[in-house]
């Protein structure tokens, strides 16, 4: 642990620390422009410079530079303040003095930073440079002119997107960044360089012009089109969430998000169910809540009644819907829409048990039918980031880009009895291996995978005593792992329910069930979007969109995050809790909590692991199944990452996106 | 006057056949095996004992370079020398001469250089313009291999090492050391932070020591002839040989290897004919590639041309590039030219470079015609300050010193053409309204 000192003051920093990362430990604030923490570091703005004792008689790169033992290090001297009075009037020179028409602008490191470290004026009296947009696709909107070539797209691209599609071309003052021959960047993740990006080069495209950012109230949330449960920031202005960017959490989504999560926002002010509607005749038609609630009455179901959960409501919504029917006497409960009846009596067996910020320290891989990079790309970013500390990965599955070297071991699932040597050999003497097993698996394979978990050992208690749980299961619902909690599931699946045949029943957000099978039902559809369970329904009750209340969801690790309410749902929609709570007087069968704070009381009564923020651990057990995995996989569950949910298919931005990198479709830009 | 019998480079004007045949009657590739037996650490001694410094512009020496690479490289991590042939310094022209006419005293170097780097392999990394110098490498490399000096059990010394061409695509930034380790993995050639040093991780992430032809060139004769002998020219810290390039307003513009430190004076008329129209004639002198200060007449005179006389001078000896300038040249027009160079060869990584030198090169072409005011000279110069030492590599201080340089020694000069571009009144004349 070297001893610096920083401006007289002496500290201790870990070893391997930067002489930036110990100014920041000192409490020093050093601009920067292209360092960033999860990138690697390029050095070249210049921005962080300072003087460092013992060393050449000029300012030094800190962002570069090993901090070392007696090492004294000046942030303040005249040296470094003429040093960043000259880097920041250079990156001025060329700069637009656009900020009045900027999107970046409150929210601008250049602006920050000149404002801070700057000399207030220039002497440039030449001509700017001006570069010419360039094209990045359907999200990243480009002003090149005001770029600054910090790189960090760039490096972005390469290290975490694993794209390598954004450069640097030309030399000197010509440079300019661009996407590989202007094409849109093939990524679920490139967003991110929007909030990379330090001055406004690249902006978010569908955002732009929107607001400025002191006008939005700020919202803590939690992202439901994925079950990774990125934490988000939902920015509002009065009844509309204009913009949805990541929080840092570094046990789940670091600070990146993927596209969907970003851009699907434009989704929640389209097709919104916004009253009551009534099936009269064959047609629906708008009722009053009465009109509604009265139509559920007249079923008269007595105790045949179902939920199935959709894939993004909350638990709170879910607890609320199962408490009704548990007085109605019905536990015929269901949220896995399509028809998957894994078995549910473990929840280990069916959780992603080396937890998100785990996979970094696997060491040996096995993919079992699942495309990460779409069913949680945030997962896949961490399974770049095991390769680079030296992971191997196997996947066995129809071959896809994942982004990394992996080495494919076929579509059949058969493979899992009688795997290659190279794998048996990895996974032998791997101090960490893990096996992921995708939704395409489950079905199959879900037997056949527990086995490996005795093969090769993979619960185990590591050489520093911790403990190391290998098996995982990647979900692709963000209500899925609470749903299974509160006891969403049959033993049979959606086929159990479908057998009963209820009189009545409830679709909460629930849009890819197979509504044909209920045809016998008198079906009441509780959600936001006039998607395909609306068009099914007899009743429509509106409800809120995961921006519009408070709600606990349970990502695929089993961690319980809690999201508030950004906006209120528009017109009649109301909360979905609330809806079954007046429900359940009409049906004289009164639920017993009149508050949220109540029911979530009532909530972790029945489920304690639901009341507390946090990860769950759920102890190991594996359920004794069918060890014989045969068949050959098709595909993926996902085939257009873009429209997953009715959310997404209601977002035009998200319909662009699907159009573009997913169908090939080209758009042309008006001239103007 | 170096006599002719301690000229290391005995076939510089190409009387000479390059070829290995050629080459061996001029005494390389004799015996090379008897050097390499003398083994690592002696070879490293005898190059440090010789007191060579790098000749490719820093002047670090050479010997001590060498001693930096690990000793018992990993097996999974050799070890590499590359080799500095991207020579695009304006003024400079001495690797090429070396490479047309005596490639294999620069092979020659690679394999005893290498080996005493405990190097796998060598990449002599040469400048894409040099078309017919690097068909003359490519070919004096094969017939290295075809004898047996260069590949498994080279000269039969029991040592396997390999020596690869790599031809530049013409950028002058590919020169610097880091940079050219990044061209030659595939990168577009940006300087790399240092630390680490390529001594290190290099190319690839091996250890990697870049050395100048010249400074590869010059080995085998030295551990021939000895370190004394090499030793016994020039000034203490400034020994041995060099290749001087003059080029410019003198009568004969020519390269020649002299004994370092000998005076500017002596190495002109000796070799050049003397300076166009006379000594009187004498403008200013850029003494070592355009990357350095010029120095005035009158103080280059009777410098010594050797690291530290030139330092002693406000310039250095860089890569001995001297280019001379009359009387007749338009000195302002002349540092404009090359600081429009250097803004078309900064590679744009780091911001003071990328945008100083556009910014340097415009206000030079305002100072070359005078539109200027007489003010903008010292913010010129403060922004060459800005650049100098602020950047990765040391292309920044290349573009600001000659500016720097012409500033320094030629103010007064700036400032009487803006002072006639405005009028004999200096400026002074009342401010034209706009008629509206």
């Amino acid at each position: 642990m070297p001893k610096v000192k920083v401006d007289g003051v002496e500290i201790e920093v870990p070893q391997g620390a930067t002489v930036l990362q110990a100014c920041e430990l000192a409490g020093k604030e050093i601009p920067r422009f292209c360092y960033h923490e999860r990138l690697s570091i390029a050095g070249n703005c210049r921005m962080c410079l300072v003087e460092v004792k013992p060393g050449p008689p000029k300012p030094q790169a800190s962002c570069a530079l090993p901090a070392a033992d007696n090492q004294e290090i000046f942030t303040t001297t005249p040296m470094v303040k003429a040093a960043r009075e000259g880097v920041m009037e250079f990156l001025l020179i060329n700069h637009p003095l656009d900020c009045p028409i900027c999107d970046q602008g409150g929210e601008c490191d250049l602006q920050d930073q000149s404002m801070a470290y700057g000399k207030g004026h220039s002497r440039y009296d030449e001509n700017k440079r001006a570069v010419t947009e360039k094209y990045m696709g359907p999200i990243v909107k480009t002003v090149m002119t005001r770029c600054i070539q910090c790189t960090r797209c760039v490096r972005f691209a390469e290290e975490v997107a694993g794209v390598e599609e954004i450069g640097a071309i030309y030399r000197g003052e010509n440079m300019q960044i661009t996407s590989y021959l202007e094409q849109a960047v093939s990524s679920e993740l490139s967003g991110n360089v929007v909030d990379l990006c330090p001055v406004g080069a690249l902006t978010s495209k569908p955002y732009a012009f929107e607001a400025r950012p002191w006008e939005l109230k700020k919202t803590l949330a939690i992202d439901v089109m994925d079950a990774v449960g990125t934490n988000i920031r939902l920015d509002s202005r009065g009844r509309q969430v204009l913009r949805c960017v990541p929080r840092i959490n570094d046990e789940v989504n670091e600070e990146w998000a993927s596209d969907k999560t970003r851009h699907a926002i434009d989704g929640l002010v389209r097709r919104r169910l916004d009253r009551p509607f009534v099936r009269r005749d064959g047609k629906l038609v708008p009722a009053t809540w009465d009109e509604a609630f009265a139509a559920i009455r007249d079923v008269n179901a007595g105790s045949s009644v179902a939920a199935i959960a959709g894939d993004l409501v909350d638990c709170e919504t879910m607890f609320a819907a199962k408490a009704l029917l548990a007085k109605m006497g019905s536990s015929l409960i269901e949220g896995r829409q399509t028809g998957m009846d894994y078995d549910t009596s473990s929840l280990a067996a069916v959780n992603f048990n080396t937890t998100i910020a785990g996979v970094e320290k696997a060491d040996a891989i096995l993919l079992i039918g699942t495309n990460l990079r779409w069913e949680a790309p945030l997962v896949n970013t961490r399974i770049r980031k095991a390769i680079k500390k030296g992971a191997k990965v196997f996947a066995i599955g129809p071959e896809t880009d994942l982004t990394y070297k992996v080495e494919w071991l076929g579509a059949d699932l058969s493979a899992l009895g009688n795997l290659p040597e190279a794998v048996t050999e990895l996974f032998g003497k791997a101090a960490r291996p893990m096996v992921i097993v995708g939704g395409a698996a489950l079905k199959g394979a879900h037997g056949a995978s527990l086995k490996l978990v005795d093969q090769f050992n993979l619960v185990r208690t590591l050489e520093d005593g911790s403990a190391w749980n290998g098996y995982n299961v990647v979900h692709m619902a963000a209500a899925r792992m609470g749903g299974l909690m509160l006891g969403y599931a049959q033993k049979g699946g959606i086929a159990d329910v479908v057998s009963a045949a209820p009189k009545l029943a409830f679709f909460l957000g629930a849009d890819e069930v197979d509504f044909a099978k209920f045809g016998s039902s008198f079906k009441v559809f509780v959600g936001h979007h006039g998607d395909k369970g609306a068009h099914h329904a007899d009743v429509i009750l509106p409800g809120a969109t995961f921006a519009e209340k408070s709600g606990t969801w349970v990502n695929l690790e089993g961690r319980v995050q809690r999201g508030d309410r950004a906006v209120f749902a528009p017109g009649d929609a109301r909360d979905d809790w609330t809806i079954f709570r007046a429900l359940s007087e009409v049906l004289g069968q009164t639920l017993p909590f009149d508050t949220l704070e109540e029911l979530r009381a009532a909530m972790a009564a029945e489920v304690p692991a639901l009341g507390k923020v946090g990860l769950v651990t759920f102890d190991w057990a594996a359920p004794s199944l069918n060890a014989t995995a045969s068949g050959t996989l098709e595909g993926y569950p996902i085939k257009d990452f873009y429209l997953t949910n009715a959310i997404c298919r209601a977002s035009p931005t998200m319909q662009r996106c699907s159009a573009e990198l997913v169908h090939g479709e080209t758009y042309a830009e008006a001239a103007e | 006057m170096l006599a002719d019998k301690d000229r290391i480079f005995t076939n510089l004007y190409g009387y000479q056949p390059w070829n290995v045949d050629a080459a061996m009657k001029r005494g390389d590739w004799d015996n090379t095996k008897a050097l390499l037996e003398l083994g690592q650490d002696k070879i490293i001694d005898v190059i440090k004992a010789s007191g060579l410094r790098g000749r490719g512009g820093a002047g670090f020496p050479t010997g001590m370079k060498w001693s930096f690479m690990p000793k018992e490289p990993r097996p999974d991590r050799p070890s590499f020398l590359v080799i500095n042939a991207d020579e695009s310094e304006p003024g400079s022209c001495k690797d090429r001469e070396i490479i047309r006419h005596d490639p294999h005293k620069l092979i020659e170097g690679a394999l005893v250089a290498g080996f005493a780097m405990r190097a796998r392999a060598a990449y002599i990394y040469i400048r894409g313009e040099y078309i017919r110098e690097a068909e003359t490498l490519f070919a004096a490399v094969a017939e290295a291999y075809n004898r047996g000096f260069l590949g498994k059990n080279a000269c039969g010394s029991g040592y396997d090492f390999d020596v690869f061409v790599h031809r530049g695509a013409g950028a002058y930034i590919c020169g610097e050391e880091t940079a050219m380790i990044e061209s030659l993995e595939g990168k577009k050639g940006q300087p790399r932070l240092k630390p680490p040093f390529p001594a290190g991780a290099g190319l690839y992430g091996c250890p990697t020591t870049v050395n100048n032809v010249e400074s590869i060139a010059v080995a085998p004769t030295i551990l021939r002839r000895g370190a004394e002998w090499f030793s016994s020219f020039g000034r203490e810290n400034n020994k041995g040989t060099k290749l001087f390039q003059i080029s410019g307003h003198v009568d004969r513009p020519c390269v020649v290897e002299e004994s370092m430190s000998i005076s500017f004076r002596e190495l002109i008329e000796k070799h050049c004919g003397g300076i166009r129209g006379g000594w009187d004639n004498l403008l200013a002198v850029i003494p070592g590639g355009s990357s350095v200060p010029l120095v005035p007449a009158a103080e280059i005179m009777d410098a010594p041309m050797d690291f530290d006389g030139l330092k002693a001078v406000g310039s250095g000896l860089g890569t001995a590039a001297v280019i001379v300038m009359d009387k007749s040249t338009d000195i302002v027009r002349a540092i404009s030219r090359l600081s429009y160079f250097y803004k078309h060869e900064s590679c744009g990584q780091c911001t003071p470079c990328r945008e100083g030198t556009g910014w340097m090169w415009r206000v030079m072409e305002r100072m070359r015609t005078g539109d200027a005011d007489v003010a903008e000279i010292d913010t010129l110069f403060q922004v060459t300050k800005q650049v100098e030492g602020h950047t990765i590599c040391a292309l920044g201080d290349a573009a600001a010193w000659p500016i720097q340089g012409l500033i320094r020694h030629f103010r007064p000069e700036m400032e009487r053409r803006i002072r006639e571009r405005k009028g004999e009144t200096g400026g002074n004349a009342p401010m034209m309204e706009a008629a509206e």
